[in-house]
């Protein structure tokens, strides 16, 4: 099964789960987390389902298209369910057998993992799923985001795209992989990959991307003020994201390290308070929908 | 009739680490809860996997036990008026017992009589009372809790299902959403579901749907597998306890696989296998008959054999891409040199207010030359000891520490040795680290123990000169496990030095690089408290009791080894029979001499024979003394000091001491003083509880 087909059919099951079929979000980021789509949205009691494909930017991961295993921007396919439903588990493996994966012939197991993102005050428990020893999934029960506790409790799948794609295609190599009939990851990526390295170690104009997190965090605050939220959680991304290019080019020493990480997170917070806030004024337009 | 009882709850995965306890927790809780509401019971078994706890109790009696209880009322002259009759507050006790006043009898109680009725409890029904294991179910402890969907339950993982029989019956209650019922699921993927018509079908029924509930059942066939893999191939496959239970509790029907690697990758340090084998992947690690690492690896899959082979394969691509990252990393690591690690380090915040970890490493050279000029270490030690201290923590900023978090140290030793670095400095590199728990392994070499040390001080009078003293729980960077490692090592070693002395010149060092600590005085007394705890810790753990631990640290902690060999002896002689004369001199002069201040003692001045033989055998004895002393002879030295007693008691027997005389009280009282000055360097003797009695 190729890339797109192995998308197609996580868009169709999920879809079939009700979930809101969603596109990618259009700031860099991270992590499929970091979308507004599953951060904000998984904040206060509106019931929320979605599923989407993330590309996923992580600067310091960047080897050039020289490792077989590393990317500077790699996929995720992410499921957000709230309140999570009780049958969750049985739902994603389904998901797996529609992938082709027969869980009568693998191992498939649940092992403990605790996530933690310290950036965005999130933290929550589940496991990484074992394929055959391999960690194709992650599956966690959000317990509080933005510094706030969440309840009802969000359910987030996050599969790695190109790990699961690697097994299924029995590649070894990320490049090799199949994203569609004559297709390969590298046909695509290779080219970003080299460049977005070269830039991101090399070239990236430092004093330049200093300036922007200033510009960006004070963007996120002063439109945070008028009661932005949307508008100011972008900017928040935006200040994600220079960091991670500051910190990949080694120009962030550790204590300054912790200094931005903390001023990403002041902000995260403080959207996340604003936003379940907004809602409330909203009188919680999504459960109202669900009440009738 | 008794009946049997069985509760499993059914979760999504646990984790395996909290399995065991699980476990443990819900059968005595229920036993617990079954002794309280005097339900008896024939016995109770419990069982565990990832995704079930159980209780199977058999022969639960139907009710509870009928008892008899006694209850007791007023004073009998408060119960009776004066003409005998019962009183309002006698009526009033039997009512709310449910009696009547023709059921009061008398008893005495510590001399007065009181009034009591007697009442029988009837049990109620079992079934009436069962619901009750909600409560149970609720209140098992986990290290981490969670809530999901909209149950506001706090659990290590949802709660999907509940069994819950007496007998053929469900017991009917629910929790966190969930309500009983009679069925049970199998394995997740080979199993069904399981209708359960009785509490004894569990283990048969599960078993028949692959699933093995009984943990220690699962352990023994896995290990069974293992012995027969090592019989077939000739393997040796070392079974770390640890990871055998962690595997046992990932899986509920384990089926053994032996996977393989490329040869190449034995060229890794083993302990790089070992710990991708072992901690990344839960595998167990294959040997040879002679103990070398084989290029096998034996998992534990949850399931049967279908398709084992694809399993393998899976597994073998997952342990080969981590290998290949470990080899990648190893050669880079290797094509560099220590310096360029070395530089790096300067760029890393070890604290704020300490500075970088190069920063440290420069202070911990300095400790260790200052403790290699009073222990006169050897010039070939002092200059080993000198570059490990520089150089000990090069390895953090490699690549393969930075995957191998674990590895400190040990890749430190083996990046040293291909760097060229003497073998005694790639050793103590890696022992520098030592003891890692604090009862863990020591540091064999000298060197190793001397710049364990002071990589050790560095940071507990770092830390606590800074105001960073550890507080209930709060101990983030491990002062107390490192102070504790420390004084290991100094009773080990026993270099002939006292503990407050490395404070002292660990402090001045700090200080003198420009760190701006607190007040001297204060560190300094919080320096002597927080190791005061931890040598009493010390000495609890050598099983001596706490007024020895008080007279051996009265005043300061001293020479490690030294002052535990005294406290040991003092254990001993506190119930020796021939010491009590001895100690009762000793302990009547150390009261006589409380608080007072040193003189000089004026021969002249003496009265009374006694005066001066006591005066001269001092003089003998202190002599002697202190050759023991720094012998640290600590038998010897006590005994050396119990010559004295006998002159003490003829000085007292014939003098008095608060004499008319001025001067000569005066003169008598310091010669007390004197002797006192020389039995408190040994120990307060008069803080101990001498037993010699018993």
């Amino acid at each position: 099964m190729n890339i797109q087909e192995m998308i197609l059919t996580l868009q169709k099951h999920w879809s079939d789960q009700n979930c809101i079929i969603m596109q990618a979000y259009d700031v860099e980021k991270g992590a499929g987390t970091m979308s507004p789509m599953t951060l904000l949205r998984s904040l206060g009691p509106e019931p929320w389902n979605v599923a989407y494909v993330e590309p996923s930017r992580r600067p310091d991961d960047g080897r050039y298209g020289e490792n077989p295993n590393r990317l500077y921007q790699h996929h995720q396919f992410q499921v957000i369910m709230k309140p999570s439903p009780d049958n969750i588990q049985e739902l994603y493996l389904e998901s797996l057998e529609k992938l082709g994966i027969d869980p009568l012939k693998h191992d498939i197991r649940f092992v403990e993992d605790n996530w933690e993102n310290p950036t965005l005050g999130a933290a929550g428990l589940g496991w990484e799923v074992w394929l055959d020893g391999m960690e194709i999934t992650q599956f966690t029960y959000f317990q509080q985001i933005g510094g706030l506790e969440a309840s009802p409790v969000t359910v987030e799948l996050t599969y790695g795209i190109e790990r699961l794609a690697s097994y299924i295609q029995d590649k070894e190599n990320v490049f090799d992989l199949e994203w569609t009939n004559g297709v390969t990851v590298k046909d695509i990526f290779f080219q970003p990959e080299y460049e977005h390295s070269v830039y991101t170690f090399e070239e990236s104009n430092t004093d330049m991307l200093f300036q922007l997190f200033e510009m960006y965090e004070q963007e996120a605050k002063v439109t945070m003020e008028k009661g932005l939220v949307f508008p100011s959680y972008d900017y928040v991304l935006k200040c994600s994201h220079t960091f991670n290019l500051l910190d990949a080019k080694g120009v962030i020493s550790v204590t300054e390290r912790t200094g931005y990480i903390g001023r990403i997170r002041n902000l995260a917070r403080s959207i996340a308070k604003a936003y379940v806030a907004e809602r409330e004024r909203l009188g919680f337009p999504m459960l109202q929908k669900e009440e009738k | 009739m008794a009946k049997d009882v069985l509760l499993e709850i059914g979760l999504e995965e646990l984790p395996a680490r909290f399995v065991d306890d699980a476990e443990t927790q819900l059968k005595e809780k229920t036993a617990n809860w079954l002794k309280e509401q005097r339900i008896s019971y024939a016995a109770i078994s419990s069982y565990s996997t990832p995704r079930r706890l159980a209780v199977h109790i058999t022969g639960v009696a139907e009710e509870q036990e009928t008892i008899e209880e006694e209850a007791k009322g007023p004073a009998e002259k408060i119960a009776k008026d004066e003409s005998g009759n019962w009183t309002k507050a006698a009526i009033g006790f039997t009512k709310g017992q449910g009696k009547d006043v023709s059921d009061i009898y008398l008893k005495e109680v510590k001399g007065t009589n009181y009034i009591y009725v007697s009442k029988v409890i009837n049990g109620k029904s079992t079934d009436e009372l069962l619901p009750a294991l909600k409560s149970i179910i609720e209140s098992i402890q986990f290290g981490k809790n969670m809530r999901w969907g909209t149950q506001t339950l706090r659990y290590a993982r949802p709660i999907r299902w509940i069994a819950a029989l007496f007998g053929n019956e469900v017991i009917s209650f629910e929790v966190a959403g969930v309500a009983t019922n009679n069925v049970t699921y199998g394995h997740r993927f080979l199993g069904d579901k399981v209708t359960l018509n009785h509490p004894n079908e569990y283990k048969t029924k599960l078993e028949n749907s692959y699933v093995i509930v009984d943990s220690g059942a699962r352990e023994k066939l896995i290990l069974e597998a293992i012995e027969a893999a090592e019989l077939e191939h000739g393997y040796k496959i070392p079974v770390d306890k640890e990871l055998l239970t962690e595997v046992r509790n990932l899986v509920e029907y384990p089926t053994l696989f032996i996977g393989s690697f490329e040869d190449q990758y034995l060229k890794l340090p083993s302990e790089v296998l070992i710990t991708s084998m072992k901690e990344h992947q839960r595998y167990f690690p294959v040997k040879s008959m002679k103990e070398e690492l084989l290029p096998y690896f034996v998992g534990i899959r949850n399931g049967d054999t279908n398709a084992l082979e694809t399993v393998i394969k899976g597994n073998e691509k997952v342990l080969r891409a981590r290998l290949s990252d470990a080899a990648f990393f190893y050669n880079e690591d290797k094509k560099h040199s220590i310096d360029f690690f070395q530089e790096k380090l300067d760029r890393v915040v070890f604290q704020e207010k300490l500075g970088t970890i190069g920063d440290k490493m420069k202070r911990v050279t300095g400790i260790t030359e200052l403790l290699s000029e009073r222990l006169n270490s050897v010039e070939v030690l002092r200059k080993n000891a000198l570059r490990t201290a520089e150089i000990c923590k090069f390895d953090l900023m490699t690549n393969m520490v930075n995957e191998f978090t674990k590895l400190q140290g040990i890749i430190g030793e083996k990046y040293a040795r291909h760097f060229g670095e003497e073998e005694e400095v790639s050793i103590a590199i890696k022992e520098h680290y030592l003891p890692v728990q604090a009862n863990g392994a020591l540091p064999k070499s000298e060197i190793g123990a001397m710049v364990s040390v002071a990589d050790k001080l560095d940071t507990i009078v770092g830390c606590i000169a800074i105001g960073l003293t550890p507080t209930g729980s709060q101990d983030p960077y491990g002062l107390r496990r490192q102070a504790l490692g420390v004084m290991r090592i100094l009773e080990a070693r026993g270099w002939d030095i006292t503990l407050e002395e490395m404070l002292d010149f660990t402090l001045q060092l700090i200080k003198e690089t420009g760190i701006d600590t607190n007040d001297d005085l204060e560190v300094k007394q919080e320096l002597h408290t927080f190791f005061t705890a931890r040598a009493s810790f010390i000495l609890k753990e050598e099983s001596v009791e706490q007024d020895i631990t008080q007279a051996v640290l009265h005043e300061k902690i001293g020479d490690v080894s030294y002052t535990i060999s005294k406290a040991k002896v003092l254990s001993e002689k506190r119930s020796e029979e021939a010491f009590k004369p001895v100690q009762e001199a000793l302990v009547r002069l150390l009261n006589l001499a409380k608080e007072m201040d040193a003189t000089d003692v004026d021969p002249n001045l003496f009265e009374t024979d006694s005066e001066k033989e006591l005066y001269n055998s001092y003089q003998n004895v202190k002599e002697t003394y202190n050759e023991k002393k720094d012998r640290k002879e600590a038998k010897d030295a006590l005994d050396v000091l119990s010559t004295l007693s006998e002159f003490i008691h003829e000085f007292f027997e014939h003098n008095m001491v608060m004499a008319e005389d001025e001067q000569i009280r005066a003169n008598r009282l310091a010669l007390v003083q004197k002797i006192a000055l020389l039995i408190r360097d040994y120990a307060d003797l008069a803080k101990i509880e001498w037993k010699q009695n018993f």
